[in-house]
């Protein structure tokens, strides 16, 4: 027990070369080894007394931290003049700089400008101390109100999502998640690590998954009822009060399988009747619980992706599209969808690469045969007469996130030759251009393949989430979506007959991620090679002894297999994949209904010198997406997801 | 004002007659002969009495060996204030005193001061000798007076460092000659002392030279020759290691051998108990004989010998291979170092041992838990409840009285019984109970039969007390006994009292408007009171450093703090300004409490010692010497007749409030003890430490009862509810935790040959006795408070992350 202990009592000394400085600063240049020996050893051991009595002060002033006055404190015990003056808070104020063969350590001097001082406004007088009191415990139950800790603190509800069979209710099992943050634990630890061991052992294979318990207080029932309403009534006010209670209130713990079904079920309802009002107020409970710094969602993510995806790429989502901000939905759904990317992607689910798949697929069904036409009408505004600037503007921005977006997935649907002419026939005007890019992406592709970056994917294409809510917007506003809700329920039902059947096969999707690599193109098989083996990997340990953590690991398996599989399915035929998954389910629709219907659809027509209606009223949308602040800066925030997202597989494999 | 004053010289003079006059007198107790010419200061300077009118009488009081040594330590403190003519009046103590001091100047080496002095002594001597005050008493005394010097030096109360504001000005002879103090270094008071008689000997035992390299092979050599012994020796052997290796490296450091000290460190500290980390630690960075000699943890360690507690087979076991193997250098150490005190009997497992070790010098003798100890409860004074009693539960329902009438027999019976532990009701003076207080008793009494039956199923409802915004620091709460007021102390040197009832606080009228009031009116009382003043918060001021202690008078008229300033500080809750300053500790004071029956306080510090006074003194009256390092935390025994400290030496000791004897030592915690609190029937003591845990001590039998185990951090704070079925902890890891104590409490293995042998087997029910864990929102506890119903008041602030 004292091992782990050894390393931390080394008897550090200062270097002597400080002593040295510190003598030159004082104007004595030579100085010999020796006495600058025995001077570091003393100062070294002074100062070591001296922040030992400090400790002290640290301890008796009730604090974890030392501060500036517990040294002051600790000299005066000794009898030396304090240093006066040295009262940071947070920092010690010394600047780094080397060069020349020396590192300095030195002040930041700023000279300051008096008037400066005189004239700024005072700052606020800090508050004065003051009492409040709360219930810690009424009779032995903790209320949860603000004053008090969560009920269930966000480790423990992570701790229960992720590891379902280690968690435990705080009183029983103290040592486990309590154990590494005290310090002042240390001496105890002798013997409660003995006991700690074996019950994590011998007890995790025989405790089942603690059944939670949903049963609300009337208060809670109560509670419930009112925060719905508020959130879906017409009462601005009251829904702000609402949202506002759902983001910072604790102990809404045991609610959120309430909340969760509530959003879902009501996004499938508004979706049918196009009344984008609720779907914008359900998807603000979204965000108000992702919000909550208490609440930890990842338990209900299944139920809110596919109804916040929903609201991103659903064909229609008001009555009357042209005139309704319908994008604003879209925009703040795929703020969403970045969120929870951020926060509860991990190497487990996977939530990340599943969503970026998704949208690829949307890219894929929706945008592609698109290109085409889109290109005529770009062109169309570049080339023609110069009828208005920002329609310049706005089709050369549409034209760069069409490439941008296109090229990587185009990269991995065709083989290697990429010819300009094939792009050319397939594409139309934007094809040479697209070829290029697609070049470009195969030879980042590969690069990154090289340095056996796992996370290729996550990171080139979450973009798509954003741009896509801009993609299908041409498109045709067919109301045949009465698919697409119950769509969204699927996943659920097949997450849910994964978690059953999961046990016996774990070994037959990992084969199919190979098949499927193996057609797809390298940079790809690269990404797609390590998934598989990440998967076996974690499925591998488990097979033989069936094992309480199958359960766990199993749906994400076999999920991954079903979305993996989709795509040569989906491609050339469509209506097949309907059941695997919800985007999925879209694609055949959309090409059935909406791909011959969109030459029809209100776009003008390609080749022809672009009508200015038509041209405006592209320019119109493209500038509401470029303009509008959302896109731009949703693009950088996407990015900025990634490195939770993308950091957090890399260890796991 | 005055009418306050004069309430004020009422207690002193009630208290006068049979308060000090018994206490003070010698109990004879280490017969340094110092007679018992106390001359007890009656009169005037009573509680509200400042400094300057009851230093007339300086050096006057102080009758036990101890106080008299305080005498010599504490004087220059208080003789910043001393007139100029007050040697003349001052009896043979001045001399004696002057005699000690400038022994203590010779021994610290300050020449100066004592030529000084010597030069102001000797007309000091002709006024004594006009006096004719015969000479060889003189001569008895200042030998008296050295020896305790020398003796008492373990935890001498460092007198070098006097207060800086109280030695300006003055020109008594023996400030002046301390004034030097400052330009000593840092702690030269306590070591220089101690260097003289004590730590040269101490030091030159380690003198003798084995061969530096061979120390690795003799410590390996033993921990080989344990290791391979049998099982139930190994456990007991094994307390070897540490001291043996401690005293190895001083050995090796104090003849200079770096370098092999430095690699015999190395190598085996990584085998003691993780408990010692934090002295190693300190060990680690001495690596110089220079170091030696300022260094306390170390001077510890030298002057005191390590106890240790082994089986006379493992001895034996022990005695032979030493000698065997003619490994004279530890043999060497284990008769000068160590102290090992043999039982007959089997060895002790290594459960039983690791429960008792971990403190600073190894465990307690067992005959330093021996002695008896009178934990009963005092008799309650029997006090007419008067009839409105009656009045009140007719407004209640009717069947109520019925059944409140037993129960409040029982309570009147219980208190009448006398309890056969109790100490003898006037074992030590307590102050009579005034008018006010038996109202307060009544009071006490009505909210007795409202209170709740805490039990597991029953368990009490928490209040938290939040100080916002407390960016200066909390560090000490005390809240009064009927709930009505919370004290804070704060790192930036004030003491903040809030109302937490409706009733504002007031201060009373200035002087010249009192004078105005017609005292015979009947709300006189009321109408001393200033409307204007009002307020929910006072604020004291006075303290030039951390205020880390604060107790309320259990009349609620005044309040203590302690700080870091080295004072204690007496406020009046009527006035909202500072009474006394008692300047004693020269180093800051960690703690400091009221007694339960008031008048009565104590205080512990930095200093190592932990003095009682009564409020109208400026001296001790007692110093209670004995602790290795900083006291930290200090409680009354709910009988007054006792006080337990606890402290950084990871010790808890238990004094005698008569005679300033220490009847128990309780070894047991592995981290400085930070709290204690003493059971309501005053069996039991409960004590909590950094090391996270709580421990349970059966006073009467100087036993550990108990460990409760859960919480992470240092326990700030640890009360029981009103009746003893619940003890409330709080902690540094921001929770409240209640623990059950009856059961903690019950069939305790208290058969005589535990408590003969000291040999406990502490059940590991941590979990089962726990009964509840809050956590707070980043808030540590402070404080907990049971009130008089059975509510807890928790308080801390709140620190954000």
């Amino acid at each position: 027990m004292a091992e782990e202990k050894k390393l931390k009592l080394s008897n550090t000394v200062l270097p002597s070369e400080s002593m040295k400085v510190v003598a030159e600063s004082m104007g004595i240049a030579q100085i010999q080894e020796e006495t600058c020996q025995l001077l570091t050893d003393e100062v070294s051991y002074r100062i070591k007394e001296i922040a030992q009595d400090a400790l002290k002060f640290m301890h008796m002033g009730k604090r974890q931290k030392l501060t500036t006055s517990d040294i002051d404190y600790a000299l005066k015990l000794k009898n030396v003049e304090p240093l006066y003056g040295f009262h940071a808070q947070e920092f010690i104020p010394f600047r780094f700089a080397s060069g020349g063969g020396r590192e300095l350590y030195f002040y930041e001097e700023k000279e300051v400008d008096l008037s400066d001082i005189i004239n700024t406004p005072l700052p606020r007088v800090p508050l004065d101390v003051c009492l409040k009191a709360h219930w810690l415990s009424i009779e032995g139950c903790q209320p949860a109100i603000p004053e008090n800790p969560p009920p269930a603190p966000k480790e423990q509800q992570k701790a229960e999502a992720t590891e379902p069979l280690k968690s435990a209710k705080p009183g029983q099992e103290e040592d486990g998640p309590l154990k590494g943050k005290g310090q002042g634990a240390a001496p105890a630890d002798g013997k409660g690590k003995e006991k700690k061991a074996p019950p994590l052992l011998e007890g995790a294979p025989l405790r089942l998954k603690p059944r939670s318990i949903h049963e609300l207080s009337v208060e809670q029932q109560l509670y419930y009822k009112e925060i719905t309403e508020a959130c879906v009534g017409s009462c601005e006010a009251k829904r702000a009060e609402a949202l506002q209670s759902i983001a910072t209130d604790p102990g809404l713990y045991q609610m959120l399988p309430r909340f969760s079904t509530f959003i879902s079920e009501g996004v499938r309802v508004n979706v049918v009747q196009n009344n984008l009002a609720l779907l914008i107020y359900l998807m603000r409970m979204v965000k108000a619980l992702m919000d909550n710094p208490t609440l930890y969602l990842e338990k209900y993510v299944h139920e809110l992706i596919p109804a916040v995806m929903t609201c991103i790429v659903s064909r229609q989502l008001c009555l009357r599209p042209d005139v309704d901000n319908h994008w604003a939905l879209r925009d703040f759904a795929a703020r969403l969808v970045a969120q929870i990317c951020k926060h509860f992607s991990t190497t487990t689910n996977n939530i990340q690469s599943r969503i970026t798949k998704t949208f690829t697929k949307v890219i894929k069904t929706l945008i592609l045969p698109r290109l085409q036409q889109e290109g005529e009408r770009i062109r169309g505004v570049l080339d023609g007469p110069v009828l208005s600037n920002i329609d310049r503007i706005g089709a050369d921005h549409v034209q760069s996130l069409l490439l941008k977006h296109c090229a990587p997935v185009l990269a991995k649907l065709r083989l290697p030759p990429d010819n300009q002419d094939a792009y050319r026939a397939e594409f139309g005007s934007l094809g040479p251009l697209l070829c290029s890019h697609v070049v470009k992406a195969r030879a980042q592709a590969a690069l990154q393949a090289q340095q056996v970056n796992r996370t290729t994917l996550t990171i080139t294409q979450p973009r798509p989430t954003l741009t896509l809510s801009q993609a299908p917007q041409p498109g045709p506003r067919t109301p045949g979506l009465l698919k697409v809700p119950g769509s969204i329920a699927l996943p659920v039902q097949t997450l849910v007959s994964a978690r059953a059947a999961a046990p016996p096969q774990p070994s037959p999707p990992p084969t199919k991620f190979i098949v499927m690599s193996s057609s797809s193109s390298a940079s790809s098989t690269q990404q797609v090679l390590s998934l598989s083996t990440s998967a076996p990997g974690s499925g591998s340990t488990t097979t033989s002894p069936v094992t309480t953590t199958v359960p766990s690991v199993q749906p994400i398996v076999k999920l991954v297999s079903t979305a993996t599989t989709a795509p040569p399915s989906t491609a050339p035929s469509g209506p097949g994949s309907v059941q695997k998954y919800i985007v999925v389910s879209l694609p055949p629709t959309g090409e059935g209904k909406g791909g011959p219907a969109s030459h029809p659809s209100p776009a003008p027509a390609p080749s022809s010198a672009p009508s200015p209606l038509g041209g405006s009223a592209l320019c119109g949308g493209k500038q509401e997406a470029g303009d509008s602040p959302p896109p731009a800066p949703g693009t950088p925030k996407a990015n900025g997801s990634q490195p939770p997202g993308s950091g957090s597989p890399q260890p796991a494999p | 004002m005055a009418a306050l004053a004069e309430e004020q010289t009422e207690v002193a003079v009630k208290l006068e007659p049979e308060g000090p006059p018994t206490l003070l007198p010698p109990q004879a107790g280490e017969g340094a002969g110092e007679g018992g010419g106390g001359t007890t200061n009656n009169g005037p300077n009573g509680g509200g009495g400042n400094v300057a009118a009851s230093a007339s009488s300086a050096g006057g009081d102080g009758g036990t060996p101890k106080p008299s040594v305080a005498v010599s330590a504490v004087a220059p403190a208080g003789a910043a204030t001393v007139p100029a003519a007050a040697p003349e009046a001052g009896a043979p103590h001045d001399r004696q005193t002057l005699l000690a001091v400038l022994q203590f100047l010779r021994q610290s080496n300050l020449r100066e001061a004592e030529e000084a002095l010597r030069r102001e002594a000797r007309l000091l001597e002709e006024a004594v000798a006009g006096t004719g005050v015969p000479g060889e008493a003189d001569g008895a005394g200042a030998e008296a007076a050295s020896a305790l010097l020398s003796r008492v030096t373990a935890s001498a109360p460092g007198p070098a460092a006097p207060d800086p504001p109280g030695t300006g000005a003055s020109g008594a002879a023996a400030v002046s000659g301390l004034a030097t103090g400052p330009a000593a270094p840092g702690k030269v008071g306590s070591v220089a002392v101690e260097d003289q008689p004590d730590v040269s000997a101490v030091l030159s035992a380690y003198n003798q030279q084995g061969d530096p390299t061979m120390y690795e092979e003799y410590y390996s050599g033993l921990k080989h020759f344990i290791e391979c012994s049998l099982d139930c020796h190994r456990a007991e052997l094994s307390q070897l290691f540490y001291p043996l290796f401690v005293h190895m490296y001083l050995e090796l450091v104090y003849n200079q051998h770096e370098n092999e000290a430095k690699s015999f460190f190395e190598k085996f500290h990584g085998d003691q108990e993780c408990y010692y980390q934090d002295d190693l630690r300190v060990l680690s960075s001495l690596t110089k004989k220079e170091h030696m000699k300022g260094n306390e943890t170390m001077l510890d360690f030298r002057t005191s010998k390590f106890v240790l507690r082994i089986s006379r087979d493992s001895y034996q076991l022990l005695k032979r291979h030493l000698q065997e193997k003619q490994n004279n250098q530890i043999w060497n150490i284990v008769q000068e170092h160590l102290y090992i005190d043999i039982f007959d009997g089997m060895p002790r497992s290594k459960q039983q041992i690791d429960a008792m070790v971990g403190s600073l010098a190894g465990e307690a003798k067992r005959e330093a838990n021996k002695s008896k100890v009178f934990f009963g409860l005092l008799k309650e004074p029997e006090i007419e409840v008067p009839l409105d009693d009656e009045d009140e539960e007719g407004e209640n329902e009717e069947g109520k009285p019925k059944k409140k009438k037993p129960k409040k027999d029982s309570i009147g019976s219980k208190s009448k019984k006398q309890d056969p532990n109790a100490p003898p009701q006037n074992r030590i003076p307590l102050p009579e109970l005034k008018d006010s207080d038996k109202l307060d008793k009544i009071m006490n009494m009505k909210e007795t039969t409202k209170r709740v039956r805490l039990g597991p199923d029953c368990l009490p409802s928490i209040c938290f007390y939040t100080f916002l915004n407390a960016y200066q620091g909390l560090t000490a709460v005390d809240v009064t006994d009927d709930s009505s007021l919370i004290a804070g102390g704060f790192a930036d040197s004030t003491v903040r009292v809030w109302s937490v009832t409706p009733k504002k606080l007031r201060s009373v009228k200035q002087a010249a408007d009192l004078s105005l009031i017609d005292k015979e009116s009947d709300d006189v009382l009321e109408r001393i009171m200033d409307e204007k003043t009002a307020s929910e918060l006072k604020i004291l001021y006075g303290h030039s450093g951390p205020v880390y202690g604060a107790s309320f008078s259990p009349d609620r008229n005044y309040l203590l703090s302690s700080s870091e300033d080295g004072t204690v500080r007496l406020w009046s809750l009527q006035t909202f300004t500072c009474l006394v300053g008692y300047k004693g500790h020269n180093y800051p004071v960690w703690d400091t409490q009221f007694s339960p029956y008031g008048y009565y306080f104590v205080s512990g510090g930095h200093d190592r010692v932990a003095r009682l006074w009564a409020t109208d003194h400026y001296q001790p009256l007692r110093i209670f010497a004995g602790h290795l390092a900083d006291v930290n935390c200090t409680r009354f025994h709910p009988n007054s007749n006792y006080v337990a400290t606890g402290s950084a030496d990871r010790t808890v000791r238990l004094w005698d409030v008569l005679n300033g004897n220490c009847v128990r030592i309780f070894t047991g915690h592995k981290g400085p003890i930070h709290s204690l609190t003493f059971s309501p029937n005053g069996r039991f003591l409960a004590t909590g430490a950094t090391d996270g845990r709580v421990l349970l001590w059966d006073i009467g039998h100087g036993l550990m009862v108990g460990e409760l185990k859960g919480h992470t951090d240092t326990v700030c704070s640890l009360r029981f509810s009103r009746d003893g079925e619940i003890l409330a902890s709080g902690s540094m890891d921001n929770t409240v935790r209640l623990w059950d104590a009856v059961k903690a409490f019950e069939d305790l293995e208290t058969d005589d040959f535990t408590a003969a042998t000291g040999h406990i087997n502490l059940p590991e029910n941590s979990q089962e006795l726990l009964l509840g864990t809050y956590m707070t929102k980043s808030t540590p506890v402070v404080h907990l408070h049971f009130t008089r119903r059975n509510l807890v008041l928790a308080a801390g602030a709140y620190s954000p992350q």
